[in-house]
Formats: structure tokens, sequence, C-alpha cells
């Protein structure tokens, strides 16, 4: 490392060893705080998840010894191995003694004449220290032996043995049902990445090469997705495609539960991502290249994949990682739409949920982990090279009027416009009809959520305060967190370390981060057991879910703070907490309020990390979403998914028009 | 011998063998000076020599790796910048945005136990001081850069700190508003007496501001002293090349610590080399004498050689002449001429002259080890 000092051209001597200032100290210790934050919020649960993974959890019937009376309770002395009785009777097969951390299982079908209204007594005891079995609910762990009725025998439950290894892994590539789902989901995520880049790609280029009209209706239809949760569009093609659909015909009898449908639905809801992404790489090319192209009488065609293309490379490699992150983590939709066709995400809930295989779940989320964390590393190792052509100097493109191009522009993009939107009209159509197929009027019966299950009209205030909570708090941690670490002088280890963690949580899919805070928060000897169940769990969980992306806009707009404001400041002998609230704040304020809306959208619409974490009094609205579709109740659940969508909207908007008062008054200085 | 003047003769600020490394990288090798009290001193030398370097490890911005900073009799070695006295301008003013011209200078007069209104009357002086007075209620970006520039020295001045630390505090500005706010600086420097140092890569504004000029490169002092000592008697053909044009003739020390040329010797100003070394020989363009035609002179002590006058270049003060003889080799000899002598010798191009290198303003060099 080049910033490692060399001594060997020094002379002997004492190095000097910088005295800090009662600033350097807060600003250290500040920093320690927030990576303390990341650290038992994403580092220890992650911890628990991995090791999770890694426990097995096994019946070992040699542990135990049994001895059978006679009619009047006398025992004649012979003692029956666990092992060999099974091995006899055969009662409990190879697979049932793989179990869970909760697994038991009971033994009185070892004695085929067992009765328990026989007066026969029974005995029953633990070879070795480590072996427990439960009596009712009573744990029994020492070695002599206990002497119960046969009532009472039938009570008598074996607990598993913990042990440390590969076989939750084993059992899960051995299992066909289990591994398959990697192969569904690798296949549906670059099915849709493919289709979303190109798609993505032509409506940017038709934005930022043609002169058609609209462009500013298009850019907000296109951005429109970001507002709904990902399984919303779901509903919208069961309504279209389902069993039911409206225009089911097109599909010529393929059924929209599967992969197309999750295809389709993934196409909706990570499009505006893909279409950022592509347009500023489109916005950065130098219209210089397309005047050397033009004097060389290069075809549009050629110059196409001579100029455009290359230029965009980078934009087309990044949106197309995320968008093959998006689809792999996702878990509503595949939940929603996904029929028999199993994804490794919703495998990590019915796991979780649905069998109570914690171990298992453990084990598809480190499985799931993989695939995210690849994509994310090239993500970042082609952003960075994005951002070195960013700042080239280049002359921006000024497309030219062209009929042909202009009209083929504007119909590209009026189709696209109107799949995005029909997604969203079907909702609300679906949202306001009675009962669709057979009573078509209108109705606000699907509003009444308090009559659903999934929460009512509670879980949707529970949404906006988990929504406010998480933009009031994260962005208050992440930026101060932010500064501190651009800020703070000297201190290099301490704060690449901070860097490294702010940046994990973006590869972390939502699911396994939830499935990570169950093993780490309701662990009863853990002393943060408290907030398990509470809105504080979810406000938590929603902050590291999206640090990383709020991290990188807030030390994007700290980068172009002077950077001597921190020596003057100092200079004058002023605390550096006063540079930061008079200077640095006000400053940032558009970013800050940037950050701000993104983390209310986002909390306002995420499900997956959630799922796992809420509790009967804090549903929330994408919760209650899916739990009304699950439920069969559709309808409500399209209504639901609507208000977020209108909820989000309307921040949107109030952000808007906050940012640009705040503009007024605060940042007059910015224009001369 | 201590004694208080406008300039002291205390050492105020004292730097004893300071090093700095990055990685291993040396930017700063065994820097030693004393500056004393209301100096105004300039770090002087090419881009990457390291006087910023230098002027960060005296703010304590970024510590010296090695060595000592002593400060009006403290040793401020270790101590972070707030525990220091000191007020500083960046090259890039580093004004708060956000904040009115009165806030920024009013920023450090904040804490201090000062009340409001103190602060208003000290503001207000101040910006009297650096001729902005009704400008304070502006935000930076509706100033010139000149204006930021004496708003950016207002605040650091607020709090009458010991030591007034720039950083190439003119480099951003244009030519005309350079020159002219290098004289207010210097004035308002006197004024107030307070101990100044100055980085900058320019010459011409280290001539004429600096009290003492310190002649940096490749992380070390080469030379210290006043402009025209920097100047007249550089210690090294560095020095010598760095400020001002200089002629270079290569030679060798002849007898009698003569330089030779060709056949040709030369007496010049006293030096130590031993007869027989290679030297270069060094002479200013504006101490070249031209003579009339036919002008000899017997006397060996006073340099006299024909020449060829090549091409002339009027640079508005002065000509500048290339001269040619065949001793110097390929290269020409640069004379910088009067308008007056060249309109009383009646010069022009494709004359022959002759000209005299004055003995006490020839001076001998150490080669520079070939690269
Ligand atoms: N943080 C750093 N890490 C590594 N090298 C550095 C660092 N800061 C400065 N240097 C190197 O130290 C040397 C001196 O730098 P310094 O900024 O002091 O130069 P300078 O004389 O002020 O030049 P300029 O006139 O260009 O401002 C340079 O070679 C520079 O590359
Ligand atoms: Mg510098």
């Amino acid at each position: 490392m080049a910033d490692v000092t060399d001594y060997a051209n020094l002379p002997d001597g004492p190095v000097v060893k910088g005295k800090l200032s009662r600033d350097d100290i807060m600003m250290r210790g500040g920093m320690l705080v927030i990576a303390l934050y990341l650290v038992v919020t994403l580092a220890f649960p992650l911890y628990a998840m991995l090791s999770k993974s890694f426990s097995t959890f096994r019946f070992d019937l040699s542990q135990y010894e049994f001895q059978v009376s006679d009619e009047n309770g006398v025992f004649d002395g012979t003692v029956l191995n666990g092992a060999e009785l099974n091995a006899q009777t055969g009662v409990i097969d190879e697979a049932e003694l793989s179990t869970g951390s909760d697994g038991r299982i009971g033994v009185t079908g070892f004695f085929p004449d067992f009765s328990f209204r026989s007066p026969v007594m029974y005995q029953i005891r633990n070879t070795s220290d480590q072996g427990r079995f439960l009596v009712g609910s009573t744990l029994q762990d020492g070695t002599d032996w206990v002497t119960l009725d046969s009532n009472t025998f039938r009570r008598v439950q074996l607990r598993p043995v913990k042990s440390t290894g590969f076989d939750n892994f084993v059992n899960y590539f051995s299992t066909p049902a289990l591994f398959n789902s990697i192969k569904n989901s690798l296949w549906i995520a670059v099915v849709s990445t493919i289709v979303t880049v190109t798609l993505a790609f032509w409506f940017a280029y038709a934005l930022s090469r043609s002169c058609m009209r609209f462009k500013g209706v298009f850019r907000l239809i296109a951005m429109a997705p970001i507002l709904v949760p990902s399984l919303l569009p779901g509903i919208a093609l069961v309504y279209l495609f389902g069993n039911q659909g409206m225009i089911k015909e097109l599909l010529f009898g393929a059924s929209i539960y599967g992969p197309i449908g999750i295809v389709i639905g993934s196409i909706f809801f990570t499009f505006p991502h893909a279409f950022i992404i592509i347009s500023t790489a489109l916005a950065i090319s130098d219209a210089r290249l397309y005047e050397a192209a033009a004097s060389l009488r290069a075809t549009r065609w050629r110059t196409f994949w001579t100029v455009t293309i290359p230029g965009a490379r980078y934009g087309l490699i990044s949106a197309a990682f995320v968008v093959f992150n998006l689809v792999i983590t996702d878990f509503g939709l595949p939940k929603v739409i996904g029929g028999q066709f199993n994804v490794l995400a919703v495998d990590i809930y019915k796991q979780v949920i649905g069998q109570q295989n914690f171990e298992m779940g453990a084990v598809v989320s480190v499985v799931l982990v993989i695939p995210a964390i690849f994509a994310f590393a090239i993500d970042r190792l082609v952003q960075s090279k994005q951002v070195a052509l960013l700042s080239a100097r280049s002359v921006p493109y000024q497309p030219q009027p062209n009929k042909r191009t202009d009209t083929l522009s504007f119909i590209y993009c009026t189709l696209v416009g109107l799949f995005i939107v029909g997604i969203l009209a079907v909702c609300q159509f679906a949202a306001l009809i009675k009962f669709w197929p057979y009573d078509l009027s209108l109705s606000l019966n699907n509003y009444q959520f308090d009559k659903m299950d999934g929460g009512g009209w509670g879980s949707y205030y529970n949404s906006i305060k988990l929504g406010l909570l998480t933009a009031v708090f994260g962005t208050a941690i992440v930026f101060f967190g932010a500064y501190l670490v651009e800020k703070t002088k000297g201190f290099k280890t301490g704060r690449a370390l901070f860097q490294m963690f702010a940046m994990l949580p973006m590869a972390i899919p939502g699911m396994v981060l939830g499935l990570a805070y169950i093993f780490f928060f309701n662990n009863p000897s853990n002393p943060l057991n408290a907030i398990y169940g509470t809105m504080a769990i979810l406000v938590i969980c929603s902050v590291t879910h999206f640090y990383t992306v709020s991290h990188l806009t807030a030390v994007t707009a700290l980068k172009q703070m002077d950077r001597e404001f921190e020596s003057v400041s100092a200079s004058l002998k002023q605390p550096t907490m006063k540079l930061f609230s008079r200077v640095t704040v006000p400053v940032c304020l558009p970013s800050i309020l940037d950050i701000s809306i993104y983390l209310f959208v986002n909390a306002m619409t995420t499900v997956s990390a959630v799922v796992f974490l809420y509790s009967p009094k804090t549903s929330l609205a994408s919760i209650a979403v899916l739990n009304m579709d699950d439920a069969g109740d559709i309808a409500p659940a399209a209504a639901m998914g609507m208000m977020i969508f209108y909820t989000n909207a309307a921040a949107r908007i109030i952000h808007l028009i906050v940012s640009k008062g705040v503009l007024m008054r605060t940042q007059a200085w910015r224009t001369r | 011998m201590i004694q208080d003047t406008a300039i002291g003769q205390k050492t105020y600020l004292s730097i004893d063998k300071l090093w700095k490394a990055f990685g291993s990288f040396l930017a700063l090798k065994d820097i030693s000076l004393d500056i004393n009290d209301g100096e105004f001193v300039c770090f002087l030398g090419p881009s990457g020599c390291g006087k910023t370097t230098l002027l960060r490890a005296i703010a304590g911005l970024d510590l010296q790796t090695k060595g000592t900073v002593m400060q009006d009799g403290r040793d401020v070695s270790n101590l972070p910048p707030s525990e220091r006295d000191f007020g500083i301008v960046f090259q890039s003013y580093a004004l708060f945005p956000n904040l009115t011209i009165e806030k920024n200078i009013a920023f450090g007069l904040e804490n201090t136990g000062r009340s409001k209104s103190e602060i208003a009357v000290r503001v207000s002086e101040l910006l009297d001081l650096v001729g902005l007075p009704d400008q304070g209620s502006k935000y930076p970006a509706q100033l010139s850069g000149g204006q930021q520039q004496r708003i950016a020295l207002a605040r650091a001045i607020a709090t009458k700190p010991g030591l007034l630390l720039l950083d190439e505090p003119l480099s951003a500005l244009d030519a005309k508003v350079r020159v002219h706010l290098r004289h207010e600086i210097k004035e308002l420097q006197r004024k107030l007496g307070v101990t100044t140092v100055m980085v900058t890569h320019d010459q011409e504004e280290a001539l004429a501001m600096a009290d003492r000029i310190v002649v940096m490169n490749h992380g070390v002092i080469e030379q210290v002293g006043s402009p025209t000592e920097v100047y007249r008697e550089p210690a090294n053909l560095f020095v010598a090349d760095f400020i001002g044009e200089m002629n270079q003739i290569e030679s060798m020390v002849a007898k009698g610590g003569r330089l030779s040329v060709g056949e040709k010797t030369f007496a010049c100003h006293p030096h130590p080399f031993p007869d027989g070394t290679a030297v270069i020989a060094a002479i200013r363009p504006e101490d070249i004498i031209p003579h009339e035609d036919g002008y000899t002179s017997e006397d060996p002590n006073r340099n006299c050689i024909d020449v060829l006058l090549n091409e002339m270049e009027f640079l508005g003060s002065f000509w500048r002449c290339r001269l040619q003889n065949e001793r110097f080799g390929q290269s020409e000899l640069i004379a910088d001429f009067s308008i007056n002598a060249v309109r009383r010798l009646g010069l022009g191009e494709g004359r022959k002259m002759v000209i005299e290198l004055p003995t006490d303003r020839l001076m001998a060099f150490d080669r520079p080890e070939a690269i």
C-alpha cells in the first residue's frame, strides 16, 4: 500500500504522533457508533444466519435406553437401546432422523404392545449427558432412570443433538425439489434481464436521440413502477391472463402462473432501474464522436454500432447486473404469480414460514446470496469505470429532427408506456369492480380492508409510519455516517472498514436480511430481543436494507463540497459540528431530501425483508397485499397496492414542492 | 539582540529538521527554517516541490513525519489545527457558499465571548479593511474572484491570529487583479504586522511581496534570502535559473579563479571552485553592457567581447537581443538592452558590436549532474 510510511529513507528519531483534537475524537467516536450500528444490524445477523446454515440437528437414538416392566410394574433389568429398538421395528426411517432445531419425536412406536391404558411401567434414561428428552414439557438431560407409567410415557419426546457441518447443504443438493430452484431463478433472471435491458435501451435511446414530443411524460411513466411493490404487476397479470382473465386467450392456453408471469412482471418493476442507468450512460456520450462519424459518411447503422453502443456499454452492463440482481432476489412477484414454479426467494419463505425449517431456509439464503453478491460486485466495478467516463469533458449530443426517427420513437415509447400504464390501470380497475367477472358495477367495497385478512387500514397507516420513521432516522444516520467517513482525518483502516460495511447491504437480498434478523433478534439470549415484533425492528431493517444507495448519494454530495471547509473551521477554532449544521447540511439539503424520499418510497413498497419481521400489530400495506392475495382477496389486494402507489406519488409531489421551497428559501446563494 | 521593530528580530516560527514521507516518497527532506516576528515569507518553487506540504505541516493540517515546529516559543509539532494559532486562505478560498459575506467573516468570531454587536462592529471594520464596505449581505457567488479572495483574507484575520498562512491565494485570479491584490495584501500585512507565510510558484509575486523568500526544490530548501539576495546572489544554478533569466555558458575554472570559455578567460565574481573544475558561467541578460563600435579595453578585468547581434525583440520597456559569438558555440547570449541604449548606439539586427560582461555580475556555479 502506497500510503504506509516507509521509514527506510528517514533518519532515526521519533515519529510525530498527532494529538487528537476534541473534534477528532468526537468524529471517530461517531463513526464507531454508526459502524457499530451496521455491525449489529448487518454483520451479526448475517453471521447468525451463516452459522445456522451449518447447524444440523439429528436424533441420536443410541443415546437413549429403555426398560419395560411386566403388568405388575416389576422391571426384570433388561436394558433396551433406542437404536437397536428402531432397527428391530423400523418405525423411524433415516430421513426422519434429520430434523431442525425444534425437532421432536415420540418413542411409543418402538414398543408394538404399547397402550396408554396398560399398567405396564417404562423407564427411560440418557446414556450420555448430551442426550435430552422431554416428558411433557419438562426437559430431562440427566443419565438417571426416569420411571413413567404408560399414560405419561406416551408424552415422552426425544430431542435432536446439534452438530456443525455441511449436512444441510448435502441435504439441499440431494433434494431435486429444492435445487431445481437455482436453475429456475437463474433462468427467469437471465430472460428478464435480456428483455428489460433491451426494452429500456431503446426507450432511453428514443428519448435521447430523437426530437419526438412528450418526452417528459414518457420519462415520468417510465419511473412509475418504482412507486409500487414488485408484486403488484403480478396481480394485474392475474386479472389479464389468469383463469378468468380478460384476455387470457392471448396466451393460447399457456398459464400465466409460472415463468411467463414472473418474467412479464419483472420487466415491469425493473424497467425504471434499467432506464435510469442507461439514459445516464447515453446522456454522457460525446457529440463530437457523432460529428466525426457523420463527416466520415458512416451510415446510421454503423454509427450506432461504432459510437452509440461502445459509449453506452458500461451503462448496459451495469443495468444488466442491477436487473439480474433485482429479479433473482425478488420475492413478492413469484409468490403471487409463480404458481408451481419454484424460485430461491420463495423457497426461503416456504422453508421458514411453511415448514418451520429454519436451517434449510438459511441454506437457501446462502445459495441466493452467491449470485447476488456476484452481480453486485460486477455492477460496482462497472460503475467505477462509468464515473471516470462521466468526469471527462464532452459535448452533449443534440438530436436533429427527423420525421421517420421521431415517429418510430414515438410509437415505440407509446407502446412501452401503454404496457406500464396498462398494468397500473388494470389494478385500479380491479380495485373498483364489485366482483370480477360476474358483477362489473363500480364500488368501493374492496377498500373496506378492515373486513379482510391482512391487517386492514391499520397496516396502511403502519406503512406510512414505517416510511416516515425510516426516512427520518435513515437519512440522519446515513448522512451523518457519510459525513464522518468522508471528513474524518487519518484513521484510514477504520474508514475503509466503514465504507465496506456501507456497501454490503446492497449485496444482501431482502429475504436473506429478514431471515438473518429472525436468527439474530429472535434469540432469547440476545438483549436486543425486546425489539423483535415491534415497529423498531422494521425501521432498523429498512434503514439497513436501503443503506447503500443512500450512502452513495450522500457521499457524492459531500465530495462536491470544498475539501478545505473543515480546515478553515478548525483554524477558526470552531467545532466541526457547527460547520456541519451551518454549512454542510444546508448545502447538501437537496441530496438529503433525495435520500429521505428514496427511503420513504422503498419502505412503503418493500416486502421481502419485512415479511419475516412483522407482527399482527405492525402489519404493513405491502404485506397486506401479499396476504390478501394469498387468501384469494385479489381485488382488495389490488386496491391496497394502488393505495401504496398513490401515497408514493403524493410523497414524490410533496418532495418536489418541499425541495423547491427549501431551495428558494435556503439556497438563494445558488443563483447569482 | 532581541528587539521588536516592525519586522522583529525575534524568531516567531521555528521549523527544525522536518521530514514528510508519503509512502516511500519523501515530500520534505530535512527542512529547517526560522521565521521572524512580523515577517512576510514566501515559499517559492516549481510545482510539486513540497511548498503546500510544508505549509500544511505548519498549520497542523497534515502532520510532518518527523521534526518539530515551534510557534511563539511553544512546541506545536503534534497539535491539531484547532489548538494552534493561525488563519489560513486557500487557493479555492473555501468560502461557505450558503452564508453571506458577513456571516462568513463572523464565523470565527462566534463562540469567543464576543457579543453580537461587538461581532458586527468587527465585521464591518474588516470589510472596510479589505475595501468592500457594502458587500456584507451578498453571497460569495455574487462576488468576483478578487473580492472573494479579500473576503477569505478578512475571515482569516478576523480573530487576529499570530500567523497568517496563504496557499497560492492569487493564482485563481487574472493577471491584472493579481498585481493589484499583491500590493493590497502586502499593505495589509504591514499594517497588521502579522507574521505571514505565503506559498507561490510565481517568482514575480514572491519578489514583489516577500521580506524573505524560501526557494524550494524537490523537498529541500535551496536558498533563503531577501528578494534582492536570491536574485543578485543565487546560491546555486537552480535558484539562478528559477528566479529571473540567466545565460548559462559551459566553462572551466582557469588560473586565478578566472573562467575560461574557449581560449578566452573572464574575470568573475569570487567563487569557491579550484582550478580545472568544470562549471557553468552565468550572467543575467540585463547585466550585459552594450558598447559603441570599436570600443576596446585592455583591462583584463573588463570582460569585453565582440558579438554579432542576430535578432532583436521589442518587449515594451526594453529590447531583448540575441547575440552570437563563435566562442559560445551554437548557443546565443541573451541580453536586455534599454531603449535608450539601443537608440544611442543605433543598434539593429545584423550589427557587429562589443559587449561587456561585468566582472561582479558574472557568476560561476556547479554544473548540474548529467541526467
Ligand atoms: N497525500 C499525498 N499522498 C502522496 N503524495 C503526495 C500527497 N500530497 C502531496 N504529495 C506529493 O508531495 C509532493 C509535494 O506536494 P505539494 O502539494 O507540497 O507540492 P507544491 O509545491 O505545493 O506544488 P503545487 O505548486 O503544484 O501546489 C508532490 O510530489 C506530491 O505529488
Ligand atoms: Mg501547492
